[in-house]
């Protein structure tokens, strides 16, 4: 049987589909089965895939938006042209300089998430330990209010009252 | 150390064994570190770059980690041992053709490797055989700590670990798994697995071979986000999840080559151990390609008791045909895995001990794998 579409090709896909209980038959071959995007390719090369699921450079678009397009970082003279070429942030500092254009994208690599969840090295000051734990508490409250878990978002609201009159504490001492 | 001591055999986390190691190979997590108060790599001038390798060797040498370390000068190594080195997944393509001065401290069983001056500061891994995530991340953590001791960390506590590439920040872990999924490929599943990996936000990759080239049905899973999301997290969602789901998967196919298409799966393993047998010219990609459908046969034989006429010739291969309960012989499954690496190109010429063209590594190839399986 001929591909109905291109009429050429032997077809190798066969979709049956019922739409309010009237069947409708498609015969395809590969190629215009692709085309239609009715299947992937059976050997997508493996780099096309990895690019289709974490495409985080941004486009030339995107930079000429950026609130800090002219902006250049004091300390190792980064510019966000440059993440274009290289895709790589110049000092720990250009976090805090380009902070407004990185967010979205920062997002965009971490599906939909910005605040730091996890380990915490020992040494950084008690305040910024405290800080990180604030954040971490705001989101899992944030994430209980939305599953209406509330027995654990009263818990956590409890625990970010203590956090905030350590931070207070610590910030008197 | 010289590299040939390690180069003439397998790793650690090759040989075998570990749990579910017929299907997942080896885990593998690694931590991306900077140090607070320097610029990252692609700033840094060459003495900045020395000055951090300098900190940082200091520190991660001397730590106590059960095992000889060993300190490569990656900048000024051979290409060759550069190329070996990657192909034990010791260190990065990026990190082993990169600039500057950089280098590589290794655990003498492998099990451990520090990067520095790759594309960040430093990068630390653990690889273990089998499914083993949490004991690798458990190991890097305390490893992490004890280097943190020495060393200052650039840190937020909105992005947590500050790195150079925007898509590492927070954990800085990856979290990876090593796969050999030959039944999905040959029942034509493996599209499935590549979607649900895409669903999941994990990244695709291949094991051996040149850049993203999934030679010899080995595929590498790994997480992409690291921000918002802890440790643990991540590790637990490859172990309740992942994991048990490709496993699953790629059994269910194993099973169903045996039961509905041993036909096609006999045809397959009888013509890998013809051609493997007898050749006498084999590229790294035919050679993967054939090895692969061995170690399926092997594994079939071992782990699901399958007893197909292809399987059962081929258990009786004097080459493999040690005893794969006792841990003190080579079990058969080491012997293949041995065959994967030491015939890879670079691990090849450095065992020779010279540089050969593609021809004599062809040949050199062939002989190996014909006198391994013929015993």
């Amino acid at each position: 049987m001929h591909c109905q579409i291109c009429k050429k090709t032997e077809a190798t896909i066969h979709l049956t589909e019922i739409t309010d209980g009237h069947r409708t038959e498609m015969h395809l071959c590969e190629q215009c089965a692709q085309e239609q995007g009715i299947t992937v390719k059976s050997q997508m090369p493996i780099n096309e895939l990895l690019s289709s699921l974490l495409s985080v450079q941004p486009t030339d678009e995107d930079l000429f938006e950026l609130p800090d397009k002219d902006l250049s970082c004091p300390i190792c003279g980064f510019a966000l042209s440059h993440l274009r070429d290289e895709a790589l942030m110049g000092c720990p500092n250009d976090y805090k300089v380009f902070e407004k254009s990185l967010l979205p994208l920062i997002k965009k690599a971490h599906n939909g998430k910005a605040v730091h969840c996890g380990k915490v090295p020992s040494k950084v000051p008690k305040e910024t330990k405290v800080q990180t734990e604030l954040l971490n508490l705001r989101q899992q409250l944030k994430a209980a209010v939305q599953s209406e878990n509330y027995e654990l978002a009263a818990k956590l609201r409890d625990q970010i009252t203590a956090c905030e009159e350590q931070q207070i504490k610590n910030k008197e001492t | 150390m010289k590299l040939t001591e390690i180069s003439s055999g397998i790793n650690e986390w090759f040989d075998g064994s570990g749990p579910l190691a017929d299907i997942v190979i080896s885990s593998r997590v690694r931590l991306a570190r900077n140090l607070a108060g320097h610029k990252f790599i692609t700033r840094c001038s060459a003495e900045e770059k020395a000055e951090i390798l300098d900190k940082l060797k200091t520190a991660v040498m001397s730590l106590d980690l059960g095992d000889k370390v060993f300190y490569i000068s990656i900048d000024k190594a051979p290409a060759l041992d550069r190329n070996v080195l990657i192909e034990r997944h010791l260190i990065s393509r990026h990190h082993a053709f990169g600039k500057g001065p950089r280098g590589a401290v290794i655990a003498r069983r492998e099990f451990f490797t520090a990067m520095i001056n790759e594309e960040d500061h430093l990068r630390i891994q653990i690889l273990k055989g089998g499914a083993q995530l949490s004991a690798c991340a458990e190991q890097l953590n305390r490893i992490d700590d004890m280097i943190e001791e020495k060393v200052e960390y650039a840190f937020s506590p909105r992005y947590g670990y500050l790195t150079a590439c925007p898509t590492n920040l927070g954990t800085g872990i990856r979290a990876s798994v090593m796969l050999h999924l030959p039944a999905l490929k040959m029942t034509g599943q493996i599209e499935k697995f590549f979607n649900a990996a895409k669903a999941l936000n994990l990244a695709v990759r291949g094991l051996f071979g040149e850049g993203t080239d999934a030679a010899g049905d080995f595929y590498q899973l790994s997480n992409q986000v690291t921000l918002g999301i802890a440790e643990a997290d991540i590790i637990r969602q490859f172990e309740t999840s992942i994991i048990p789901e490709i496993v699953e998967y790629e059994n269910a196919a194993r099973n169903r080559l045996l039961d509905k298409e041993t036909d096609v799966l006999d045809d397959k393993i009888s013509r890998a151990m013809a051609l493997l047998k007898n050749a006498h010219l084999i590229s790294s990609q035919e050679a993967m390609f054939l090895l692969s459908h061995i170690r399926l046969g092997i594994n079939m034989r071992y782990r699901l008791g399958a007893s197909t006429p292809a399987i059962e010739r081929l258990c009786t291969l004097s080459g493999i045909s040690g005893d794969a309960n006792n841990p003190n012989t080579t079990t058969p499954i080491a012997t293949i895995n041995r065959l994967f690496m030491l015939t890879l190109p670079a691990h090849l010429q450095l065992n020779y001990g010279k540089e050969l063209d593609s021809t004599h590594r062809d040949a050199l190839r062939a002989q190996i794998i014909r006198s391994t399986l013929n015993g």
